[in-house]
């Protein structure tokens, strides 16, 4: 009969790092060196720290990994605590990010939480370059775009468009509504990015203002109208808050009126928070299963230990129990994960007339663009001091500012206009200078 | 308002104040606190259930510390089931935790009435020979009970109760119940009293499709000899009709009628489903059936006498481009109708109380209203005993399971599961459970997954090398992340079967964290 291993932590994921398997990945060296590396090397960046946030962070910490770093703007609310196991009521109104990083760094000994409360978008490109793996715990999609776009930025092609997979930036993307969830890996390059299949997420459908304010026939057209139509004819210029239970009373009590003067029924205060906020119900069961789906799944892409889903995973416990996994495809055309736009510049073009060109890019329509190139700020919309410092770069031809090389890759990222919508954005170009020798038609050739 | 209330705002919207009370109600135990029970519990402590038990006899060991995020190194050495209890009373001080420091099977073996207490037993990481008995046990005392368990990167849920009906299924397409094939005389009445020619276009394109498909409809019957159109020649005409009536290119109310022709070509009387639930032995009641089985009864004279071939009439509308005044009376017919129709069944319901010898009062007005709403989406949800499935499983289903590559890998887990029990009672421990001596455990697996399929009489069918190395290599793993999954899909169908809402998965999940295709075996 065999012998036991001595004690350790380790006991049950060693088992699945350190011996050999057929059902693996492709880059599987089983061993005790995975298992150190894996602690040592690894870095896994969470991006939210809500309900799924908490999960993936517990998930990791007890799945080999030892250096996480979590993202996360918002303050710890009353209506987190069924789910955000890693809060307490005494915990509201503190930074989620910090606290959640506290706790788990408290229970499992080792584990290493660096905690960043800020938006997404107020760290630097490089600072997401920095991570093996980006998790994210999410519930908007524009968010989710925009860390996309971050990390499909660093993807670099070769000379024959081929993705080059030192520079692929894996993530795993979790979202949950109710009893419902999905779970995906997303490897720029490889698997379709999530610009690529954003069919997924149709926008939400709002209600005609002529509805609301003409011919309204339920609760929620009664709220709408109170909210949106009656607030600014009341309160001119004051913008509503949503956070604000004065607020909030005051479109509950217009809508009953509205309701009453209607013969409408079930406007309730609970309703009109739902309607007004876009409350998306949530419970802790979901949000465990699509984390810990996430969580397996980076485990394995940085490990190799087993096969990776491919490439989309949907759950769904309203009526039975049903998982299912869908490979979906690249969009070979893709903004966002292809080669990048491809934009011809003359080399007397000023970095000032490329931001407003920009403007006017049919693929690209940003303005307010800030501009990087290698990680270098050539033009930053913001913090005042590096706008003032990278002022005097306007005027400098381009060409100048990209030292002179004939082709490459630019990050611009600012506000995009698109179907009269404005987000924020990253894109990134591959630019070249015309009539400079070593450029030939072919390299423009496969263009976006 | 009031704490609790805000702390479960999130939840309250999917279950409602009904649901949240009958979890607050309910006594649960768990059986083993590894990481597959505390998780499992840790999201049903957050939704607030009434009480929880822990019965776990072993002390917290250093592996543990690998997987269980609800012990840490202060843990070290002391009962499993205290370490667990006490971090799951932090999440929430409104719920009763209690811990038992037993072994599982000792209790099974020793004292089975101990389980009669509780609302719901969670039976994590037990072998076959516990969970057989156990299930016997609990089902003799009427305690729904709910198997989870992770091996390596497999596992399994598997609910067994006898019987579970289901009033509020709550599914999330469900075709609306607005009878524009058989519309009855008050919906015609008010149809004809609206005028489809209104000079008006601001009235005419405020006309609720409803009223256009039931008056349409009824145009339709005139002229063709007292039938509906039913060929595909015929529907497309109808819809041609619709169309012609536009008198505008922005008529919504138009285009939703077109886009809802088929509700007045649709069949009549009621879905397949619920002719099965009618026809059903307990609807022929006595006096010691459910609540549940006697509003059926009531229900199936119903169909037969008043609701001419129909259930109850749902009373609700969805949203549809209309004039507040139009839609808002057309609501009130819809209402009157649901209200009438639940009368008769009321008073059939406590006829048929009398008839079997009981307090006719004693189902509430509430109930009989929300059987009647929900008339339609009534599910019946029985399972197996664990012990009749393991010693007879279907075996067709098993063979095209063997044989169908979407699920080969899910039913290869699921035998292998059940031969490294066979395996471990075998020889005292799991195959791989130990480091060493990996080539003999796998053929010694290999040849009890074989005598467990000659045992089905699945002779010939064989599981790949693969899988079964596989299986070796997770040498009875728990995973965090694997449990985490499993501890999630298990409080999910828990929170279903207490609140009695939604619908609880049938079968055996098989987990398959290899490349996720997990499946659900319907091995009955």
């Amino acid at each position: 009969m065999a012998d036991a291993a001595p004690p350790s932590k380790s006991r049950d994921l060693d088992k699945l790092l350190l011996r050999p398997g057929n059902l693996v990945g492709p880059s599987f060296e089983p061993g005790v060196q995975l298992r150190d590396d894996l602690q040592e090397y690894a870095k896994v960046l969470v991006v939210g720290a809500g309900g799924l946030g908490c999960e993936l962070l517990k998930d990791l910490a007890l799945s080999g990994f030892k250096n996480l770093e979590v993202i996360d703007m918002d303050r710890i609310e009353v209506t987190n605590l069924n789910r955000q196991f890693l809060f307490r009521l005494e915990d509201v109104g503190k930074p989620k990010a910090e606290v959640a990083a506290k706790r788990v760094m408290e229970r499992v000994s080792g584990v290493n939480i660096v905690p960043h409360f800020c938006r997404i978008e107020d760290k630097d490109i490089e600072f997401y370059s920095d991570f093996n793996i980006i998790a994210l715990g999410l519930d908007s999609i524009e968010a989710r775009s925009y860390i996309n776009a971050v990390a499909c930025s660093f993807l670099e092609y070769d000379s024959d468009d081929n993705p080059r997979e030192e520079t692929m930036k894996p993530m795993v993307d979790g979202g949950t509504e109710g009893f419902k969830g999905h779970a995906r890996v997303i490897v720029p390059g490889v698997t379709p990015c999530f610009e690529c299949t954003i069919w997924l997420f149709p926008p939400q459908v709002k209600f005609p203002l002529c509805t609301l304010a003409e011919t309204p026939r339920n609760a929620a057209h009664c709220i709408e109208y109170a909210h949106l139509i009656k607030w600014d004819e009341v309160h001119s210029g004051k913008a509503f808050d949503p956070d604000n239970p004065d607020h909030m009373k005051w479109v509950y009590d217009e809508a009953v009126k509205r309701a009453e003067l209607f013969g409408i029924q079930g406007v309730t205060y609970s309703l009109t928070q739902g309607v007004v906020k876009n409350i998306i119900p949530a419970i802790a069961s979901t949000n465990a299963i699509i984390s810990a789906a996430c969580a397996l799944e980076t485990l394995k892409i940085a490990s190799g230990c087993s096969k990776t889903l491919s490439n989309y995973l949907t759950y769904n416990g309203v009526e039975g129990l049903h998982t299912k996994v869908t490979e979906f495809v690249k969009d070979k055309d893709c903004l966002v994960c292809g080669p990048g736009v491809l934009v011809e510049l003359d080399t007397t073009v000023t970095l000032q007339k490329f931001i407003d060109m920009l403007e006017e890019h049919p693929k690209l329509l940003m303005s307010k663009a800030s501009i990087t190139y290698r990680g270098k700020n050539l033009y930053m919309q913001a913090p005042p001091v590096l706008e003032e410092m990278t002022r005097s770069n306007l005027s400098l031809p381009l060409y100048d500012l990209m030292d002179k090389v004939p082709k490459d890759i630019l990050h611009v990222t600012g506000t995009i206009n698109k179907d009269n919508k404005k987000s924020s954005g990253l894109r990134k170009l591959r630019v070249i200078f015309k009539g400079i020798d070593g450029v030939t038609d072919m390299d423009m050739a496969g263009g976006a | 308002m009031a704490e609790p209330k805000t702390k479960y705002d999130r939840q309250l919207r999917i279950w409602g104040e009904q649901g949240q009370a009958a979890l607050e109600k309910a006594s649960i135990c768990l059986l083993n606190c590894g990481p597959t029970g505390s998780e499992t519990l840790k999201n049903l402590v957050l939704g607030g259930v009434g009480s929880i038990t822990i019965v776990d006899g072993s002390k917290v060991e250093l592996g543990d510390l690998g997987n269980n995020f609800m012990v840490d190194e202060s843990s070290l050495g002391q009962s499993k089931a205290k370490c667990v209890c006490s971090f799951l009373q932090e999440l929430n001080d409104a719920v009763k935790a209690k811990f038992i420091e037993e072994y599982p099977e000792a209790l099974i073996d020793t004292n089975p009435s101990f389980f009669s207490q509780f609302t719901l037993v969670v039976a994590t990481q037990l072998v076959e020979e516990s969970m057989v008995k156990l299930d016997r046990i609990c089902r003799e005392a009427n305690v729904m009970l709910i198997f989870a368990r992770s091996y390596g990167l497999t596992g399994l849920v598997r609910i067994s109760v006898k019987e579970h009906a289901v009033i509020e299924s709550k599914p999330d397409h469900f075709l609306d119940d607005l009878r524009l094939n058989n519309p009855w005389p008050e919906l015609r009445g008010f149809a004809e009293a609206i005028d489809l020619n209104v000079q008006d276009p601001v009235a005419h394109k405020h006309i609720p499709y409803v009223v256009i498909l039931v008056k349409m409809a009824d145009e339709w019957i005139k002229s063709h000899g007292g039938s509906l159109p039913s060929t595909r020649e015929e529907k497309r005409e109808f819809k041609e009709l619709l169309k012609a009536r536009m008198v505008a290119m922005d008529e919504d109310n138009y285009k939703e009628a077109i886009d809802a022709s088929f509700k007045v070509f649709a069949p009549r009387g009621i879905s397949s489903d619920l002719q099965q639930i009618i026809i059903d032995s307990c609807a022929e009641v006595a006096s010691n059936s459910s609540d549940f089985w006697v509003m059926v009864a009531a229900l199936k004279e119903f169909i037969a006498n008043e609701g001419g071939g129909e259930a109850p009439l749902e009373g609700s509308i969805p949203d549809m481009t209309s004039s507040t005044e139009h839609y808002v009376n057309l609501q009130k017919i819809y209402q009157a109708k649901s209200e009438a129709d639940f009368l008769v069944i009321e008073k059939r319901v406590r006829n048929i109380l009398k008839k079997i010898g009981r307090d006719p009062n004693s189902i509430p007005k509430a109930t009989i209203k929300s059987f009647c709403k929900n008339a339609r989406k009534l599910k019946v949800c029985r399972y197996r005993l664990i012990e009749d499935e393991y010693n007879n499983p279907s075996l067709p289903e098993l063979q095209k399971y063997l044989t169908d590559e979407d699920y080969s890998i899910a039913v290869g887990f699921y035998i292998l599961l059940r031969a490294v029990d066979r395996y471990a009672a075998n020889f005292n421990s799991f195959p791989g459970q130990f480091d060493g001596g990996m080539d003999e455990d796998i053929s010694r697996l290999k040849t009890t997954a074989v005598g467990l399929l000659n045992d089905f009489g699945c002779n010939g069918l064989t599981l790949t090398e693969d899988l079964i190395n596989e299986m070796c290599r997770f040498g009875a793993a728990e995973l965090h992340a694997v449990a985490a999954f499993i501890g999630g899909i298990a409080s999910q169908e828990v929170i279903k079967l207490i609140t009695k809402q939604f619908v609880p998965m049938s079968g055996t999940y098989v987990f398959n964290g290899i490349d996720h295709k997990s499946q659900l075996l319907s091995l009955y």
